[in-house]
């Protein structure tokens, strides 16, 4: 009984802070200015403007989370095999640069990227061809790759260090060459954290304004920042809710997805 | 050689999240006010930050909620952490899933639900409401840090204690807290810091006449960043990084 009521406070503030505000958001989605019910605000996902911000930030999304995977399981797997008590010190140095602001480490990226910036005069120095990716969707997945890069490395380190060491070396006792053990033990006990990782990744890919307002010179329009102008700009907040819901299915496949491979919650972040 | 391979492998990974970051310090020390040419050694931009009441109230802003928002999230999320525990699996599960909401939810989409919750409360949008929507993305990270110490603390211990006398509140804090104290301590951290690092949600339940540092560099970004806000920034970041190796040196000296 005296448990129970512990749990008042947060079920109180799930309700209030996380389930109304959704509902709300809903809410507005299928109304109109007069309230009236209509799926116009979700059916104007169809018209080629906002298809078309959809359509490149599911391509870029999806392109940053693969590079973010292939970078990321090899490294989880190098620092797997380091020493044991470092954990916590691991962890750190992918936080640590969350001390920085986000914003102005994504700025610091024109810096580096620019025309005549750090990147293209060390490039020039070795007499390799510039880089000129700045202002062009090649600088968004760069950005994002950037920010995102820690969330996908976590997961499956957590997951790789959890792996009984005996399994492994029972595969290779049994006569498995290295490859066929990673691919038949190491690979499938690792999935919750790829899985976890690939949602942690490309969810905020996906909804993001910020980095495509930074590295993309404004040019390139997500549909984050069809959803940003429409509440900041516009003021249109039925249009803003009911392409948010179209936003809102793309997360929650993904949600379900990962809820499938990941069943016990082993490929969090922590 | 292998052994080569991979250093390099993580020394590369580390330039490419650190490059930045150097970059930003030594901006900060640069004589120019623009970021693409280098105009000399100068330490001119931490003069002026100390006398920069816009960053310094914003910096001031910046760090209360902070420190507000993760002290809520803790307590909210450590006492809902032994609520959870004792729950049946069905209720566990279904709780479970309400808190990663806010995780797995789009930033964005969290940051207009609220809003709008905010708008129609007839809520002043200011400090505030800021504090209430950090507090609700910080308490799942709380959660999902005490969650597991909690997972694997021995139930007979808290009830030898009641046997032996000792009230709840008393068992709590002499039997259970000390086990969860590190989930707890990383819980706050890591809620401390994705309260200083946020800006999508902060920027949909401000109002007008309050920023935190990330409102600020963004209304900013158009018009040019201040170098001070470098300076201010470096400051930070090589602060933390002194108390961080401080912390992670000592347990290291004791055990030799």
């Amino acid at each position: 009984m005296n448990k129970k009521l512990l749990s008042l406070p947060y079920l109180f503030w799930c309700a209030a802070f996380i389930i109304i505000p959704l509902c709300m958001v809903v809410y507005y989605g299928v109304t109109d200015k007069t309230g009236a019910f209509t799926l116009q605000n979700i059916s104007a996902i169809a018209t080629a403007e906002h298809s078309k911000a959809l359509w490149i930030s599911i391509l870029l999304s999806f392109i940053s989370t693969l590079i973010c995977l292939l970078l990321a399981y090899p490294l989880a797997m190098v620092l797997s095999n380091l020493h044991v008590n470092q954990h916590s010190f691991i962890v750190l140095i992918f936080i640590l640069p969350m001390w920085m602001n986000f914003l102005l480490r994504t700025m610091a990226w024109q810096t580096l990227l620019e025309k005549s910036g750090v990147i293209n005069t060390f490039l020039e120095f070795l007499h390799l061809p510039a880089l000129n990716i700045i202002n062009t969707p090649s600088a968004i997945i760069l950005g994002m790759v950037y920010n995102f890069l820690p969330f996908m490395v976590l997961p499956i380190y957590n997951v790789l260090t959890k792996i009984d060491k005996n399994v492994i070396n029972a595969a290779r006792d049994l006569g498995a060459d290295s490859v066929q053990t990673f691919i038949r033990i190491i690979l499938p006990l690792s999935l919750p954290g790829v899985i976890s990782g690939i949602t942690m990744v490309f969810v905020p890919a996906l909804t993001t304004f910020v980095i495509s307002t930074l590295l993309g010179g404004s040019k390139i329009l997500l549909i984050g920042n069809v959803i940003e102008q429409e509440f900041t700009q516009t003021g249109n907040w039925h249009l803003g809710s009911g392409l948010s819901i179209v936003l809102m299915l793309f997360i929650l496949v993904n949600m379900v997805l990962s809820a499938i491979f990941d069943k016990d919650g082993e490929g969090s972040m922590l | 050689m292998r052994n080569a391979a991979r250093r390099i492998y993580i020394i590369l990974i580390l330039i490419f999240l650190y490059a930045p970051i150097v970059t930003l310090i030594v901006l900060s020390f640069n004589a120019s006010k623009s970021r693409a040419k280098w105009g000399g050694f100068t330490l001119q931009w931490y003069q002026s930050l100390l006398k920069d009441r816009n960053i310094l109230n914003a910096l001031w802003t910046t760090l209360t909620i902070a420190l507000l928002s993760a002290l809520f999230a803790t307590v909210i999320g450590t006492i809902s952490c032994i609520a959870i525990q004792s729950m049946k699996r069905r209720n566990r599960a279904i709780i479970m899933g309400i808190t990663n909401i806010p995780m797995l939810n789009a930033e964005i989409v969290t940051g207009i639900s609220l809003m709008l919750l905010f708008i129609v409360l007839k809520m002043n949008l200011g400090f505030f409401t800021i504090l209430l929507a950090h507090i609700t993305f910080n308490i799942p990270y709380v959660i999902l840090s005490v969650m597991p110490r909690m997972k694997q603390l021995n139930p007979n211990t808290y009830e030898a204690a009641l046997d032996l006398g000792a009230t709840h509140l008393y068992a709590f804090f002499k039997v259970t807290f000390p086990d969860i104290l590190p989930g707890i301590l990383s819980g706050f951290l890591m809620a401390f810091t994705m309260s200083l690092d946020d800006f999508i949600i902060t920027y949909f339940t401000k109002g007008p006449g309050i920023d935190t540092l990330s409102t600020k560099i963004y209304t900013e970004v158009k018009k040019g960043i201040k170098p001070e806000m470098y300076a201010l920034s470096s400051i930070i970041f090589v602060a933390v990084l002194m108390l961080l190796l401080l912390v992670n040196k000592t347990p290291k000296e004791k055990k030799v």
